[in-house]
Formats: C-alpha cells, structure tokens, sequence
C-alpha cells in the first residue's frame, strides 16, 4: 500500500508530495469538453519525478508544467494523439503509463495471454479425463493407526 | 535492560526454531513419535521467546527509551500512545519483528489445535513452518536488528510521519501481515505432502481454514489501506496499481484462487497438484511482496544497488523457499494421484474456470510490476506500467469471472445443468439489463463500458441471492420451512453467499466511483457559493487551531440541498511538529447515494482559497464489499466441519453435507 511506499520513501529519504490530485483552478479550460480531453490525456503520462504517478495525480512542479504543456497543445487544435507523440518525443517512452508495444515489451504484453491459454491448456485437460486407474486402486490405502481412529471416529458419530 | 531481554529471546527463539527445524523432521522420517511430539513444545515456546521479544521493543516505545535507536528514529515523546505503539511496526526492523511474531503465532496455533492431525504430517508441518523462521529471524538478527543501543541517546526522537498518524493505518500492517504469513501454513501443508508422498481430501480440510483465515486478514488489510488511502490522500482515490499495492493484492488473488481449489480437493480429490502448486505460489508471491517492499528495488535498481545487504537476504530467502518448493513439487508431483473426472459443465469445472481466470489475472499483475525492473536490469531502457496498463489487461480477466459467478453454486457437483442454473438467475439477469437501460439512460457521461459494470455487479449480487433463495426454497415452501431451512443452511454456504455478495457491491462501487466521479476544481472566497451533484456549498471562512502535535487550519463549508441544511464540513490543512509536514484533511459528507469530499488548497494572492470538492458516487461500497467478503470468511470459519478434525455430531448432518 501507499503506506509501505512512504515508509520506503522515508527510510530511502526520498522526498514525496502525496497531496494528490493536483490540478489547479488556474489551469482548467474553460471548454469542457478540451478540459476532459486533457484529463484523459494527464492520466495516461507519467510524472517523470515522482513514483507512479500520472501528471493528472502529481503536485510536484514539472507534472504542472505537463499539464499546462498538454492544454497549451490542445488549444492549439493538436488531436488527442498529436499531444501524446509530441511529449514521447520530448521526453521518451517512459512517460507513458501504457508501455506501447515494441520488442522490448512484447513480453508484457503476451504473458496475460500466454497465460491465459496455457493454464486452460493444463487446468482443462484434467476435465472429463477419466482417472488414470480404476476407482478401487484411487482409495489410499490406511494404516493401522488411521484404521483404529477411523473405527473410533464411526464410534463417535453414532 | 528489557531491551536486552528481548534480543536475547530473539536469538533464543532462532534457536529453538533451529530445532524444530531439524529434530521433529527426523523424527517424522524415522518414525518416532517423540522425536516428532517435540514440534509442540518447540512451536509454543519459539512463540513465547518472539512474543517477549516483540513486547520488549514495544515497552521501548511506550516509554520512549530513546537510547534504542530504533525508537529514537522512529518516535517522539509527545505522539499519542496509540501511535508509540502502532511506531513499532511503521519502521523496517520492527515491522520484520511483527512478521515473525505473526509467523511464531501461527505455528503456535497448529500446535495448540492440531491435535487431530496426523502425528508425522503435525512434525513435518511446524519443521517446515521453523525453516521460515530460522530464516527470517537471522535476518532481523544479522542485518535489521530493532535492539540496538545508542552511546548518546537524543532527547527526543525523530518522530513518525505524520501522515501515518492514523487508526485505519495503525492497524493496517499487522493485518496486512497476519495475511501474508497466513499463507505459510498453506505452503508448510504442501512441503509437508509432498515430503509425505500423499495428499487426501483430509489434508485439503486441514489446509483450508488457515487458508480461510490468511485470506480474511488480507482481505481486511488491503481494504484498510486503501480506506486510509481513499480519505488521507486528498482526492479520494483509493486504489493505485502501485508496486507496493500490488506486491499485497497478488498473493491475495493467488489466495482467492487457493481457496477455490481446496474445495474441489476436499468435496472431490480433484485438482490435487494445482492446489498444492498454488499452495506453494501463493506464499512465494508474499516472500515476494516482502522482497519488493524491504529491498527498496522498487524505488529504483539503483537504490538496491548502493544497499544490497538486507535486499540480497531477502531475495535468497525467497528464492530458496519458491525454488526448493517448486524443485520438491516437480520431484514428487508423479507421486500423487488425481482423483475423480468430471464434466465441463460442473460446479468442479466453474472452479477451474474461477483458478484459470484468477491465476492469469495474477500473473497478469506480477508481469506489470516486474517487468519494468527486469527490463531496466537487463537492458538500462526505463519503461513505466501504470494504472492504464493494469485497466486494459487485468480487467477483461474480471468480467468473465464475474458473470460466471452466480452459476457456480447453481451448478451440482460432477455434472451440473446449466438450464435450470440459468432458469433460477433470471429474475438476476432482468434486473441487470434493467440497470444496463437506466445508466444508459441516466449516465450521458463517463465511460461507455461503465454501464455494464453496473449490471455485471447487481447481476453478481442478485445472483447470489437468487441462490440462497433457491437453497431455501424462498417462495415455493412455506415461510416457516424457508426460515427453517435458513436456520440450518451450512455455515460454509451462508459465508459463500456473504462473500460472493460483497464481491458484487464492491464491483458497483468500483464502477460507479470510477466512472460517475463529480468534481468542482475552483478557487472560492470567504462568502461565496458553489454547487456540485445537487448539494450547495457555502464557504464562511478560514479557522486555525492546534492539536496535540499539530497546528491547522480549517475552512468551513455549510451545505445544503434543495435549501434544506445537510452538514458542515471543514477539511484542513495541518502542519506537524515532528517530523514537520504538511498533511491535508480531508471534510467528507457520507451519505447513501455516495460521499461529498471537500479538500482545502492553498491561499491565493485574491484572498480566496483554492477548493477541491468531489462526489464520489457509491463509493463505500467499495469497502463494505470488502468487509462482507472478510464476515464470509468468519462465518464459513466458524462451520464446524471446516475446524481442523472436528468430526460430525450426527450422522444426518454429514448427510445433508455430502449431498450439497
């Protein structure tokens, strides 16, 4: 939880602003509709300072810088995917919360999928499978001890 | 002195854990039934030695003896006493201590109450519950040690983050933690059969209630985080995708899983390898959730890298217990026959479908958490996976399973039919297209996909009931027969309801807070008005006050609705003393249709205050889900059959629960 991340923070002493949820009311477009546009776009971008949060959830000084970067753009008529590609370009793939799929992240990708269709392939198979062996040799068989306690518990139950 | 006390029980506890590594093992392997009787002592009293330990360091604190440096970094002489205490476990030395006195205690409670086991499965079981602890318990000794001295004790310490002074985060950790080492037993169940060479539906009866439990102080433990989250973080959010959320929420879903599987190995001797597979997994993903969270690799490989001690030590811990797991499962897995078939279409076959979906959703959250790291230490190429990565992966995984949750109970054992299921679930299926209708009608914003997770939870929720009703033939016997049949449901099936139940309310939350979220960002003067989801604000003014450890400074927002008056609220911003930092309060206004959230923001040059208000739509719900789902587990605990060898009563009970 959060929790563990300040801890972390705190005994790394690293410096956090956890008062979330950062825009500010100077910042919002007063169209609404470009507004949550640029939301939609916060959201998907990473504070580059910050531990996994989104421009969107950051206070610190360059999500502010984002944010106002993304309007700015936007005002301008950018599409919604013009924006992203332009602070890719400025700042890598890693602002993006979302990897974009390439040969270095194939793997993250595939694995949800992998995954998916291997555990069918082995849970599956075990369905509608007869057993291996008969009924009769499935049974462990007891011990001695297990038999007596068995006996005393059928005595028990009566 | 106490404090020298305490680490001297600790190192004796690391050597009766030693012990009763070593000698029950034998014992069991040998077939001495004295050898293998001494697991009890050994377990109880590695109990009471880490149990002294852990109260040492906690009188350290209460009495802030701050020639203890862990105490000296980590309280203050003016916190609440609450929080000296809660101080224990807000640090890393302390809260290892917490994780092997929790670890102690379970292993304690399988000796005290195990007394129907197996005498050679018992040994085996606390060997290798003793193996965890000798681990960890060198560690704390070797590399965290909470009992170290200071030659020139400060005169006051250096206090806890302020942000943490809290009730729902004091008791946070502990459940968190009662959740991951719950999974111990689970997993020294496993290493145990396997030694044994045989598994039975008995062993999954003796795994699943200390599953049941580990899972319920998980379930609770999570929630609790993200409850504090929700309130204390200044927005209302209440669920990341961060590293360290996730590093608690996979041994969770491995866990749910778990618990699935073990019904289907108890009822039917099927799926006896996978349960024990998952055994294994779902304790290594907590090793791993320890790893992650102590190490300090989340934060940056880099962070790891300056400081490697306590990292390295953790990572060989868990590699060891994940990869001699894992090694003795491909060794004895052969040995170990699976028990009946079955058809797809089974109660047997929904809970593959449930282990295949939660698996994968699993494996879906650890390939996200750990795939930035491997990927920067293989290639020095920085990616980030954020909350939109885990939206568009780990839920697809949830729809299908919860759509196809209400059949499952429907469903009979072996050969289940899934016409008269569907027959019972159609007054659900009605009233979820009639909510799929209305937040079409009804939502013109948000998400397009949120109507039909609306209708996905109410049709989780009336689903399950219609079960119930169908279990007590609501409306087809007499009120009196219905009532009597309530009264004599299985505890186990009332808690499966409860559960299920709370699964589908939190489902509707979750949607509806997602996706109905008002908000009202806007800076506000002493005077004025503003308005967000049928409530008016009215803003008097600014206040300052001070608390115990603390000055702040409140605005006071009256607020109406349909000019009739609701409530007052006055969020605030604090500045602590010790450490000095600022944290924000949040006002909040709950009421059943969801919550009014009020943040104060910063003065601006104007003389208004910026002000953030939310309406956050359902959104306890969230959280009452959570708790049913952990009251579920209690309940279904407190079903005799599943106490550890209690046998039935009357032969007529074991009847009705054979046929179920």
């Amino acid at each position: 939880m959060r929790f563990v991340t300040l801890l972390l923070a705190s005994i790394l002493g690293l410096g956090f602003a956890f008062d979330a949820r950062a825009v500010e009311p100077g910042e919002i477009l007063p169209d609404a509709a470009l507004e949550t546009r640029a939301r939609t776009i916060s959201a998907e971008l990473r504070c580059l300072v910050c531990q996994n949060q989104s421009i969107d959830d950051s206070n610190a000084p360059l999500a502010k810088d984002l944010r106002v970067l993304v309007r700015e753009r936007l005002k301008a008529g950018e599409s919604d995917r013009a924006v992203i590609d332009y602070i890719v370009a400025r700042y890598g793939d890693f602002v993006l919360l979302k990897p974009p799929l390439n040969s270095h992240t194939l793997l993250l990708w595939l694995t949800p999928l992998l995954c998916l269709v291997g555990l069918s392939y082995v849970l599956v198979r075990s369905i509608g499978k007869p057993a291996t062996r008969g009924a009769g040799a499935q049974a462990e068989k007891l011990t001695k001890a297990e038999e007596e306690k068995l006996r005393s518990l059928l005595k028990l139950d009566r | 002195m106490i404090i020298e006390l305490g680490h001297f029980a600790l190192i004796l506890a690391l050597a009766v854990a030693v012990f009763q590594m070593l000698v029950p093992a034998y014992g069991a392997s040998i077939a001495n039934r004295r050898l293998m009787a001494t697991a009890t002592t050994a377990a109880l009293a590695q109990f009471g030695l880490i149990a002294i330990a852990f109260l040492s360091l906690v009188h350290a604190y209460v009495v802030s003896d701050f020639s203890v440096l862990n105490v000296a970094q980590n309280s203050h002489s003016t916190k609440p006493l609450i929080y000296k205490i809660s101080g224990v476990w807000g640090n890393h030395e302390g809260s290892m201590l917490l994780w092997v006195l929790i670890l102690a205690l379970f292993g304690a409670a399988v000796a005290a109450f195990g007394a129907n086991l197996p005498p050679s499965l018992k040994a085996r079981v606390l060997a290798v519950q003793a193996s965890i602890a000798v681990a960890f318990c060198s560690f704390i000794i070797l590399t965290s040690n909470p009992f170290l001295r200071l030659a020139n004790p400060p005169s006051d310490g250096r206090g806890l983050n302020p942000i943490l002074q809290d009730p729902a985060l004091a008791f946070h950790p502990p459940f968190l933690y009662a959740g991951y080492v719950g999974f111990s037993m689970a997993f020294s169940f496993a290493i145990a059969a396997l030694i044994e060479g045989r598994t039975n539906a008995a062993w999954a009866r003796w795994v699943r209630p200390w599953t049941l439990a580990a899972w319920m102080c998980l379930t609770i433990g999570i929630a609790m985080g993200s409850w504090w989250a929700y309130y204390e973080l200044g927005w209302g959010g209440w669920w990341f995708w961060d590293p360290v959320e996730n590093a608690s929420f996979m041994p969770w879903l491995a866990g749910t899983a778990l618990l699935h599987s073990a019904l289907v190995m108890e009822k039917r001797e099927s799926l006896k390898l996978w349960t024990i597979l998952l055994a294994i997994l779902t304790f290594s993903l907590s090793l791993m959730g320890t790893f992650l969270v102590r190490s300090g690799v989340l934060s940056s490989v880099h962070a790891f890298a300056v400081d490697p001690e306590r990292g390295i030590f953790v990572l060989s811990i868990m590699v060891m217990f994940t990869g001699g797991g894992l090694a003795l499962f491909a060794l004895r897995a052969a040995d170990l026959r699976q028990g009946g078939a079955f058809a797809p279409i089974s109660r047997e076959g929904g809970l593959v479908l449930n282990n295949i979906l939660l698996s994968t959703a699993c494996a879906t959250v650890l390939i996200g958490t750990l795939y930035p790291l491997a990927l920067e230490a293989v290639t020095g190429e920085k990616i980030s996976v954020g909350a939109p990565f885990f939206n568009l992966t780990f839920l697809p995984l949830m729809a299908p399973l919860l759509i196809a949750l209400p059949f499952g109970p429907l469903l009979a054992w072996k050969r289940g039919d899934i016409a008269t299921a569907a027959q019972l679930l159609k007054v659900a299926g009605v009233l979820a297209a009639a909510t799929l209708v209305v937040a079409f009608a009804y939502g013109q914003k948000g998400i397009w996909l949120a109507p039909f997770g609306l209708a996905i939870g109410v049709w989780v929720m009336a689903g399950t009931i219609s079960e119930l009703a169908a279990r007590i033939k609501l409306g087809r016997a007499s009120r009196e027969e219905s009532l009597r049949r309530l009264v004599n449901l299985p505890r186990s099936a009332l808690g499966t309801t409860l559960a299920h139940f709370g699964v589908g309310l939190m489902t509707v939350g979750v949607v509806a807070t997602s996706a109905y979220l008002n908000e009202n960002i806007l800076v506000l003067k002493p005077g004025e008005k503003t308005e967000i989801a049928g409530y008016t604000l009215a803003f008097k003014g600014i206040s300052r006050a001070k608390g115990p450890n603390y000055v702040e400074q409140s605005g006071e927002f009256i607020v109406t609705r349909d000019g009739a008056a609701v409530t007052t609220l006055f969020p605030s911003k604090r500045l602590y003393d010790s450490p000095p930092q600022p944290t924000t309060e949040a006002g909040i206004h709950a009421s059943w249709r969801g919550d009014l959230y009020t943040v104060l923001g910063d003065p601006q040059p104007d003389g208004g205050f910026s002000v953030r208000l939310y309406f956050h739509p359902f959104v306890r719900f969230i959280w009452l889900g959570a708790v049913l789902m952990f009251l579920g587990g209690a309940v279904s605990l407190s079903d005799r059959r599943l106490r550890v060898g209690a046998p039935s009563r009357a032969s007529g009970k074991a009847a009705t629960a054979a046929a179920e």
